[in-house]
């Protein structure tokens, strides 16, 4: 019988894969394994069972110590032949986004990455993930025999069965050497900010005139008990703010109950990643600027004339202090 | 040292309106331009040229108005630039453009790097650089922010070496791998020039060629709609429910909207 396997180098997206496909399994009718690869796997392997797969495909080689798609995707398709696999869950990593569409060529299947919802209908696996720069969701199907998925790596929260088993399965693999050399691994600065879970976010863009006068957005966030996030240009390009603060389309998705832009115009690359916002408040000196047209309150003016005013009505609100 | 680039075309995204009822996109009409990380790119490429020496060839699949959008890619640096139009062509999935693609780069023949935007700027699914490695054979880096061909890497070997950096969630990796090979890149890698007036004029006596499916040897079954394996239900654009109040009064903004946010609930817990 084919089944759904389930991929990721994140154990936490691992096991949000597994959680939905539970799920999916359940309503295909079909059995839910796991792949584990590199020298945790043995150990990774009895918590996934928890999670609802029976079965737990691992495998170790010296060629898998470094993430190199080619590999890992010569390991998954042997894997996959394994496991009678025909549909693989992969997390939307940016190593997940290489190695989806290089897994989906090797087994000439379609592929899905950034996946934003998974569902059955009529006994079809149905996927949506956003398209035109996210002006729109695109609801597709894969019709070949193997289908490749990339799921965006949050998307599902794990959540444990009881009582649980399945069986360990090593395998052994044929891989060749890696092409590619890994020298040196940089990492970044600890990711103090977690704007996924923002429930107030501010989000600054190109109104802003100088570094300096981030401080009075910070001002206007702490006035709201809120965290500051930005467009791309004033992560990715001034360096004003750290990448890991930059929402939008390639970087981060928030859920806020308040979103606040101040000083930018609505690129749809950005505002797509503040879509689930319960309420959204912008402010700009352009009155035709598209941010506009997906706010609910809009105030059209100066940022540096409005912020002031509006963090001083909300402190005189507030006596002063914080709102809890 | 001969890079190909490879150019997708896509719609000025900023211009895309959605009808009210349906949420369908309209797009038809819409100017077609390169995207911010394909021409990253290219300037990448026409960089490597004017340090190293290098033939650079820009590579693209897409509607007949290639025969323009392309002319951009040779006034900024291209050698000459080829591109793929055949109607059998259009409405591949991203298989069969990576099929086309491969195919064309097998018939230029000789290459050391093939460039291309990480994800393209419409659909974003970063699938066209790995499953082109896959079917040439090659490595393949992506989220690529820096690159450096090394000189003199190794004296006794005419392999010629490139050292990236890539942008992972966590970590800047350092890599370095022999050519040939594919390389996806992001906006961060260089910031793409302008093309001269002069260079625009002169972009039109560089070599344009149309190279349909006989030329590259594929198969009608290869391509386009009836190779797809990805079958689209439906395509529209989210359901915003907005208010959209504007306030153009910034002291009665500022008193309105707090006292909006108070009665939804949202200041406070």
């Amino acid at each position: 019988m084919n089944g759904i396997i389930v991929y990721s180098e994140l154990e936490e997206t691992a096991l949000g894969l597994l959680t939905k496909g539970r799920e999916l399994a359940s309503e295909l009718n079909k059995p839910l394994s796991v792949v584990l690869l590199g020298d945790q796997a043995g150990d990774q392997a009895e918590n996934t069972f928890a999670y609802g797969a029976t079965q737990a495909f691992i495998a170790d080689a010296p060629a898998l110590t470094n993430f190199q798609a080619s590999t890992y995707a010569s390991a998954l398709t042997q894997i996959m032949a394994q496991a009678d696999a025909d549909i693989i869950l992969i997390g939307s990593t940016r190593r997940g986004r290489e190695l989806a569409p290089r897994l989906a060529q090797k087994l000439s299947a379609g592929c899905v990455t950034d996946a934003i919802s998974l569902c059955i209908k009529d006994n079809r696996l149905v996927v949506e993930r956003r398209t035109l720069g996210g002006n729109t969701v695109s609801t597709k199907v894969i019709t070949s025999r193997q289908q490749v998925i990339a799921v965006m790596p949050k998307l599902y929260e794990a959540d444990p069965v009881t009582g649980g088993a399945g069986e360990v399965i090593p395998v052994s693999l044929e891989l060749q050497g890696p092409t590619t050399r890994v020298l040196e691994r940089r990492p970044k600065k600890a990711g103090t900010v977690n704007l996924e879970e923002a429930e107030v976010l501010v989000c600054v863009g190109r109104g802003l005139n100088d570094k300096g006068d981030l401080a009075l957005i910070q001002s206007l966030a702490d006035s709201v008990g809120g965290m500051l996030g930005c467009t791309r240009p004033i992560s990715h390009e001034y360096h004003w703010l750290t990448e890991d603060q930059m929402v939008g389309l390639s970087g981060k998705e928030a859920s806020p109950r308040l979103y606040l832009a101040i000083g930018i115009s609505g690129q749809i690359q950005h505002t797509v990643g503040v879509m689930n916002a319960k309420v959204i408040v912008a402010i700009n000196n352009d009155k035709n600027a598209p941010i506009f047209k997906i706010a609910d309150y809009g105030i059209v003016g100066d940022l540096y004339q409005v912020v002031p005013k509006l963090i001083e009505k909300l402190r005189s609100e507030f006596g002063g202090s914080q709102p809890k | 040292m001969n890079i190909i680039v490879c150019m997708k075309q896509v719609i000025d995204l900023e211009q895309i309106r959605i009808k009210p009822i349906t949420r369908e996109p309209v797009i038809e009409g819409l100017p077609l331009l390169f995207g911010d990380f394909e021409k990253c790119a290219l300037e990448e490429a026409v960089r490597l040229k004017e340090k190293h020496g290098a033939k650079v060839t820009a590579l693209a699949v897409g509607t007949p108005k290639l025969r323009d959008t392309i002319k951009e890619s040779l006034a900024i640096g291209a050698d000459e630039a080829i591109i793929l139009t055949d109607p059998i062509f259009q409405d591949s999935d991203a298989m069969g453009s990576a099929r086309v693609i491969a195919k064309a780069i097998n018939k230029i023949g000789e290459f050391d790097l093939i460039l291309l935007g990480d994800s393209s700027a419409d659909e974003y699914s970063g699938e066209i650089p790995p499953r082109i490695a896959e079917l040439l054979n090659l490595p393949q880096v992506g989220s690529v922010r820096e690159l450096e061909l090394l000189e003199d890497h190794d004296q006794t070997s005419k392999a010629k070496v490139i050292r990236v950096v890539r942008d992972m969630e966590d970590a800047l990796e350092v890599v370095e791998l022999d050519l040939p090979a594919v390389v996806g890149v992001t906006s961060e890698l260089n910031t793409p020039r302008l093309a001269p007036l002069s260079a625009i004029l002169k972009a039109g006596r560089k070599p344009l060629h149309e190279w349909g499916p006989e030329d590259i040897g594929i198969a009608a079954d290869e391509v386009g709609e009836k190779a797809s394996v990805i079958e689209v239900l439906s395509n529209l654009a989210p359901v915003q429910d907005r208010k959209e109040i504007l306030y153009e009064d910034v002291e009665e903004g500022v008193v309105e909207v707090v006292k909006a946010l108070l009665q939804e609930g949202v200041l406070t817990q």
